[in-house]
C-alpha cells in the first residue's frame, strides 16, 4: 500500500512543479532559438528571485496548453521590438515599490540615465542598432553585476562595450572611430585591472558613465579623472593650462597630455625629448619649453640619486653590512620623487623645489651611509690581512723553536730523527 | 735569599693540594711514533680544536640569540649587523661547522685507511662514531637556529625524511619537531639540543675518546709494532706542531669569515612556498640525493623506504666495523677495509657533488 | 721561550745570540699580537652595542601633555614611522604610519578626524580602515599605554 502512495505523490509534485511553469517545461523540450531561453534561464538572476518567462513576456504559465498559455487575453505580450526594450525593463526596473521587494538598496534611475544617453536619444528617434539594456546586460541569462561572468562585471564592460564600438562596419554610419578597446588594452588601467586584480581601476563606464553614457564634455574632462587622481586635479585646476585645455576648442583637459584611452605609465620623456608632449604646443628655446626642461632634469636627477643610493646601498647589504635604517630613509626619498611628480602638474617650477631639495638631500644622506659601510667591510678586510700576518709570524715563531728545541736531538724518546716534521 | 723562592713554592703547594705534577708525568710520557703516516694524527686535534672553536664563539652567540620565533631572525641580524664583530663570531661559527664535519670525516677515514679502529680500540671507533653522529646533529638543529626560509625549509625536508622510516618514523619526526608541523616548538627543542643535550652528551664522549686514546697510546700501522718505530715527544714537539696547525686553521677560518660572511637569508616564511632548488647542508646531500633518485617504487618496495633501509644497514655496518674487519683467525681483513673505506669515500664524494649539481 | 738557553747548547757567539734574541723578541711578540687580535673582537663583542634590541617592540612616544586632543605625531617606532593619535582626553589611538598604497608616511586630519595620505589621497578611519582612495590594506593597528604621564606605544601581541 505505500509504494504506490508514494509513486503517486511523486508524480503529482511532478505534475505540480511543471504545470508552474509551462514556459520552461514546453520550451525545455524545443529545439534551437526556441530551446534557448529556457536553458539559459537557469543562469538568470531574476530567476533565482522566482521570477520567470511570465513575469517579464506575460502570458499564463500555468496552462500546458500553448494557445492559453501565449494567449493575449493572458497578457502574453510576445518578444518586445528592439525599440522598446529599455522601457520593457524599466517597466519593473523603474518602479521603485517592485524592486524595494527584490533590492531595496539597488538604483531606480537607470531608464531615466538612458534616456539622457547618446544611445537612448537614438533609440528614440528610432535607430535600432543602438545598444539596449540587452546588449550590454544579456538575455534570459542575466547575471547580477558582481557575478564574474557577467558581461558588466567591471573586468568584462570594455569587452562589451567594444563588441560594437570595436566593429568599423557598425560605428561607419556614426563616424565614430573603433580603436578604443585596443588603445585601453595598452593602457596602466587596464593593466592595473587584469594583471593587478584592482577592481577600482577605471574602464570604459568609469569615465563615460554606464547607462547615461556619453563622452564626458570637455571642460569636465579634468573633473573626470579627478574622481580618482584627485591632488592632480585639484593641482590642475589652479595651472596655467586649466584656461587653455579645458576651455572651448581645448582638448580636454588631462587627455591633452595623458590621451583618454590609451593611457600609459608617465615618464620624463613626456617633458623632453622627441616624444615630448610640451613640444606640441611649445617651441624649443622658449620660456615654457626650458621650464619643461628644467622639470624633467630635477626628475630624472633625483631619481638618478636615489638609484645610486640604493645601488650602494644593496652592495653595502650583501657584504653583511648594517644598512636597513639608510635603506628606510630611502624610501622617504621616493616619497619626495613621488611628490615632486605630483607637484609638476601646476606647471611651477617653484612648487616642485621643495620635494625635490627634500629627496636630494635624502639620497645624499643614503649615499654617504652606503659608502661608510663599505667602507667598514675594507676595514674588515684589513683586519683580516693584519690578523692572518700576525698569525703566520705566531706560525714562524713557533716553527723557530721546535728548530731551536730539536737542534739538539731531543725531539725522540729514542731512536733516530726522522718523520715527515 | 734568591728572589725566585716564593715562586717555586707556589708549584710546590699546588702540587700537594691537587697532585698536578702527576697528571704533568704522564703528559710527559706521551710520544707519538713516526712514520709514513704521522700526519693524520693531527686531525683528531683538529677536529678537537674545531670543537672548541664551536664552544666558546657559540657561547658568545649565545649572549646575544633569541630562540622564539618572533625573536631569533632578528636577533641573529642584530648580531650580524649591530653587535661589535658579531659579523665575525657568527661567520666563524657557521663556517666552523662545516669545517669540523669535514676534519670529522677525514679523521674518521684516516682511522680506517691506517686501521686504527683494531683490537684493542674498538671502543674509541665506537664513541668516535657516535661523535660525529652528535656533529651531524649539531649541524642539523643549529642550522635552523637563525630562522630563515633556507634553515626551515631544509628542517622541513630534513623531519619529513625522517618521518618516512617504517615503524618509528613518524614518532621520531614528532619528537623531533615537537609536534606535527615545523614551528615554534621545534625552534625551542632544537635549541634545547643544539646548546644543552648534545653538548653535554658530546664533553661526555669526547672525554671518553680522548681518556681511551691516552690509555692505548696511539696506534701504529699494521705489522708494524710500537718498539719498532722512532717516537716523537708529544709535549712539547708534537703538540708545537699542532699549534701551528691550529694556528693555521684559524687564518683559514678568519679569511673565510671576512670574505665568504655567511648569509643572513631572509626571514621564515611558513606560508610561502620553498625556495627553488632548497636542498640540505652539505653534509647531508649525498643522502638526500640518494633518496631523489630512487625510483618511487622498486618491485613492490616504496623506494625511499628501501634507501632509508640501504642507509640504516650500511650505518650499522660502519659502526660494526672492528668487530667484523677482525677475522676469527686473528687476521685483519685490511683488503676488505680498505676497499670498503675507498667505495664509501666514492659514493659520499660522487653524490655529494651530483646533489650540489642538479 | 726567548731568551732562556736549552740544554745541550753549546753558547753560540755573542752577535749570533744578539740576532737570535732579536728574533725571539721579534716571534714573541708577534704571537702575543696574534694572541691579542683574537681576544680584542671578542671583549668588544661581548661590550653591549649601542641599541640594545634586536627588534622593537615598545617605544616612548612622548609625554601625555606634549598631544593635545584631536591631534596627532609622527614617532619613530624601530625604523618605521608610526601614527600616535590623542582622539579625545583620554583615548588614544597608534598605527604604522606607513600607506599600504605605495608606503608615503600618512598623517592626521583635523578637519576631518581622519588619517589621510596626502600622496595619492587614501583616506584611513580612525580604526585604521581604509574610507577611500587607492589603499589596498588597512593599517596595522598599535597598542597606546599611558603609563603615568608618559605615553608608551607597544606592538601588539
Amino acid at each position: 500500500m505505500r509504494a504506490p502512495a508514494i509513486l503517486f505523490l511523486v508524480y503529482w509534485s511532478l505534475g505540480v512543479a511543471s504545470a508552474a511553469d509551462s514556459c520552461v517545461t514546453c520550451h525545455s523540450a524545443m529545439e534551437g532559438d526556441t530551446k534557448g531561453p529556457a536553458t539559459l534561464i537557469k543562469n538568470d538572476v531574476h530567476f533565482a528571485h522566482g521570477l520567470s518567462c511570465a513575469d517579464c513576456h506575460g502570458g499564463d504559465r500555468s496552462s500546458d496548453d500553448p494557445t492559453i498559455a501565449m494567449s493575449k487575453a493572458k497578457g502574453f505580450k510576445g518578444k518586445p521590438a528592439r525599440t522598446a526594450i529599455p522601457r520593457f525593463c524599466a517597466s519593473c526596473h523603474a518602479n521603485p515599490d517592485i524592486m524595494r521587494k527584490f533590492a531595496p538598496a539597488e538604483r531606480v534611475d537607470q531608464y531615466e540615465l538612458y534616456q539622457t544617453s547618446v544611445h537612448g536619444k537614438r533609440l528614440a528617434a528610432g535607430d535600432a542598432n543602438v545598444a539596449t539594456c540587452i546588449d550590454c546586460h544579456s538575455v534570459h541569462d542575466i547575471r547580477a553585476v558582481k557575478d564574474s561572468l557577467s558581461p558588466v562585471h567591471p573586468l568584462h564592460v570594455a569587452e562589451t562595450c567594444s563588441r560594437c564600438h570595436s566593429d568599423k562596419l557598425k560605428m561607419a554610419p556614426y563616424k565614430i572611430p573603433t580603436n578604443q578597446f585596443e588603445e585601453y588594452r595598452s593602457s596602466v588601467h587596464w593593466e592595473a585591472m587584469t594583471k593587478r586584480g584592482d577592481l577600482s581601476a577605471p574602464s570604459c563606464a568609469s569615465c563615460h558613465g554606464n547607462h547615461g553614457a556619453k563622452p564626458p564634455d570637455v571642460e569636465s574632462v579634468a573633473a573626470v579623472c579627478g574622481t580618482c587622481h584627485v591632488t592632480f586635479e585639484a593641482l590642475y585646476e589652479k595651472s596655467v593650462h586649466q584656461a587653455v585645455f579645458s576651455g572651448a576648442g581645448g582638448g580636454g583637459g588631462c587627455i591633452v597630455c595623458h590621451s583618454n584611452h590609451g593611457i600609459h605609465q608617465p615618464s620624463t620623456a613626456m617633458l623632453v625629448g622627441p616624444n615630448a608632449v610640451c613640444s606640441a604646443c611649445h617651441d624649443a628655446g622658449t620660456g615654457p619649453a626650458k621650464t619643461a626642461a628644467q622639470m624633467a632634469a630635477w626628475i630624472d636627477g633625483l631619481d638618478g640619486a636615489l638609484k645610486q643610493s640604493e645601488t650602494v646601498l644593496a652592495r653595502a647589504e650583501e657584504y653583511g653590512m648594517e644598512v636597513s635604517e639608510a635603506q628606510v630613509r630611502l624610501l622617504d626619498g621616493r616619497e619626495n620623487l613621488v611628490k615632486s611628480r605630483l607637484a609638476l602638474h601646476a606647471i611651477d617650477p617653484g612648487q616642485m623645489r621643495q620635494p625635490i631639495d627634500a629627496g636630494m638631500a635624502i639620497a645624499r644622506e643614503t649615499l654617504a651611509a652606503g659608502q661608510a659601510a663599505l667602507r667598514e667591510k675594507d676595514f674588515r678586510r684589513w683586519g683580516l690581512a693584519v690578523s692572518v700576518i700576525l698569525i703566520g709570524i705566531a706560525i714562524l715563531a713557533i716553527r723557530f723553536l721546535i728548530r731551536r728545541i730539536e737542534a739538539n736531538g731531543s725531539r725522540e724518546a729514542r731512536g733516530p730523527q726522522q718523520g715527515p716534521l | 735569599m734568591p728572589a725566585t723562592e716564593p715562586k717555586s713554592k707556589l708549584p710546590d703547594w699546588l702540587d700537594e693540594r691537587t697532585g698536578w705534577r702527576m697528571v704533568r708525568d704522564l703528559a710527559d710520557h706521551k710520544v707519538v711514533p713516526i712514520h709514513a703516516g704521522t700526519a693524520w694524527y693531527y686531525f683528531g686535534g683538529i677536529t678537537l680544536f674545531l670543537f672548541g672553536i664551536q664552544v666558546i664563539t657559540g657561547v658568545l652567540l649565545l649572549l646575544y640569540y633569541r630562540p622564539s620565533v618572533a625573536e631569533a631572525f632578528d636577533s641573529v641580524r642584530f648580531i650580524m649587523t649591530r653587535v661589535e664583530f658579531g659579523w665575525l663570531i657568527r661567520s666563524i661559527h657557521s663556517w666552523s661547522a662545516n669545517l669540523l664535519i669535514l676534519a670529522a670525516f677525514v679523521h674518521m677515514f684516516s682511522v680506517v685507511f691506517t686501521h686504527a679502529y683494531r683490537r684493542p680500540r674498538e671502543l674509541t671507533w665506537l664513541t668516535g662514531i657516535a661523535l660525529l653522529g652528535l656533529m651531524l646533529g649539531f649541524g642539523f638543529s643549529g642550522y635552523l637556529l637563525p630562522w630563515n626560509q633556507i634553515s626551515y625549509f631544509a628542517t622541513k625536508v630534513g623531519t619529513d625524511m625522517a618521518a618516512s622510516v617504517p615503524v618509528a618514523g613518524p614518532a621520531m619526526a614528532r619528537f623531533l619537531r615537537g609536534g606535527e608541523d615545523v614551528g615554534a616548538a621545534t625552534l625551542t627543542r632544537f635549541f634545547a639540543f643544539h646548546v644543552m643535550i648534545l653538548p653535554l652528551i658530546a664533553f661526555g664522549l669526547v672525554g671518553l675518546h680522548l681518556l681511551l686514546v691516552q690509555f692505548h697510546g696511539m696506534s701504529t700501522p699494521s705489522g708494524v709494532s710500537a718498539s719498532q718505530l722512532a717516537q716523537m715527544k708529544f709535549f712539547p714537539n708534537f703538540f708545537l706542531r699542532e699549534l701551528m696547525i691550529w694556528y693555521g686553521v684559524l687564518a683559514v677560518l678568519g679569511t673565510l669569515a671576512a670574505i665568504f660572511p655567511w648569509e643572513l637569508g631572509l626571514k621564515a616564511d611558513p606560508f610561502a612556498s620553498a625556495p627553488a632548488g632548497i636542498r640540505p647542508e652539505w653534509y647531508f646531500l649525498a643522502e638526500f640525493y640518494t633518496l631523489k633518485l630512487i625510483p618511487s617504487h622498486v618491485w613492490f618496495f616504496e623506494g625511499e623506504l628501501l634507501g632509508l633501509l640501504g642507509f640504516g644497514l650500511l650505518a650499522a655496518g660502519w659502526v660494526a666495523l672492528p668487530f667484523w674487519a677482525a677475522s676469527r683467525s686473528g687476521d685483519h681483513r685490511a683488503r676488505l677495509v680498505t676497499g670498503a673505506g675507498v667505495f664509501l669515500i666514492c659514493y659520499l664524494a660522487t653524490f655529494t657533488i651530483l646533489g650540489y649539481l642538479k | 721561550m726567548a731568551t732562556q738557553p736549552e740544554s745541550g747548547l753549546t753558547p753560540a757567539s755573542g752577535s749570533r745570540q744578539d740576532r737570535r734574541t732579536v728574533v725571539s723578541w721579534l716571534l714573541g711578540g708577534g704571537v702575543a699580537a696574534s694572541l691579542a687580535s683574537f681576544f680584542y673582537p671578542v671583549v668588544r663583542f661581548v661590550n653591549p652595542p649601542a641599541v640594545s634590541e634586536a627588534s622593537v617592540n615598545e617605544v616612548d612616544a612622548g609625554k601625555v601633555q606634549d598631544l593635545k586632543p584631536n591631534s596627532g605625531k609622527i614617532v619613530k617606532f624601530g625604523n618605521k614611522p608610526a601614527l600616535l593619535v590623542r582622539i579625545s582626553d583620554t583615548e588614544w589611538k597608534a598605527f604604522s604610519a606607513v600607506c599600504t598604497h605605495l608606503n608615503c608616511t600618512v598623517q592626521y586630519r583635523e578637519s576631518r578626524r581622519d588619517i589621510w595620505c596626502a600622496c595619492h589621497n587614501g583616506t584611513y578611519d580612525l580604526n585604521g580602515r581604509v574610507e577611500s582612495g587607492p589603499p589596498p590594506r588597512p593599517l596595522e593597528e598599535l597598542v597606546v599605554q599611558v603609563r603615568g604621564d608618559q605615553v608608551v606605544i607597544t606592538r601588539r601581541a
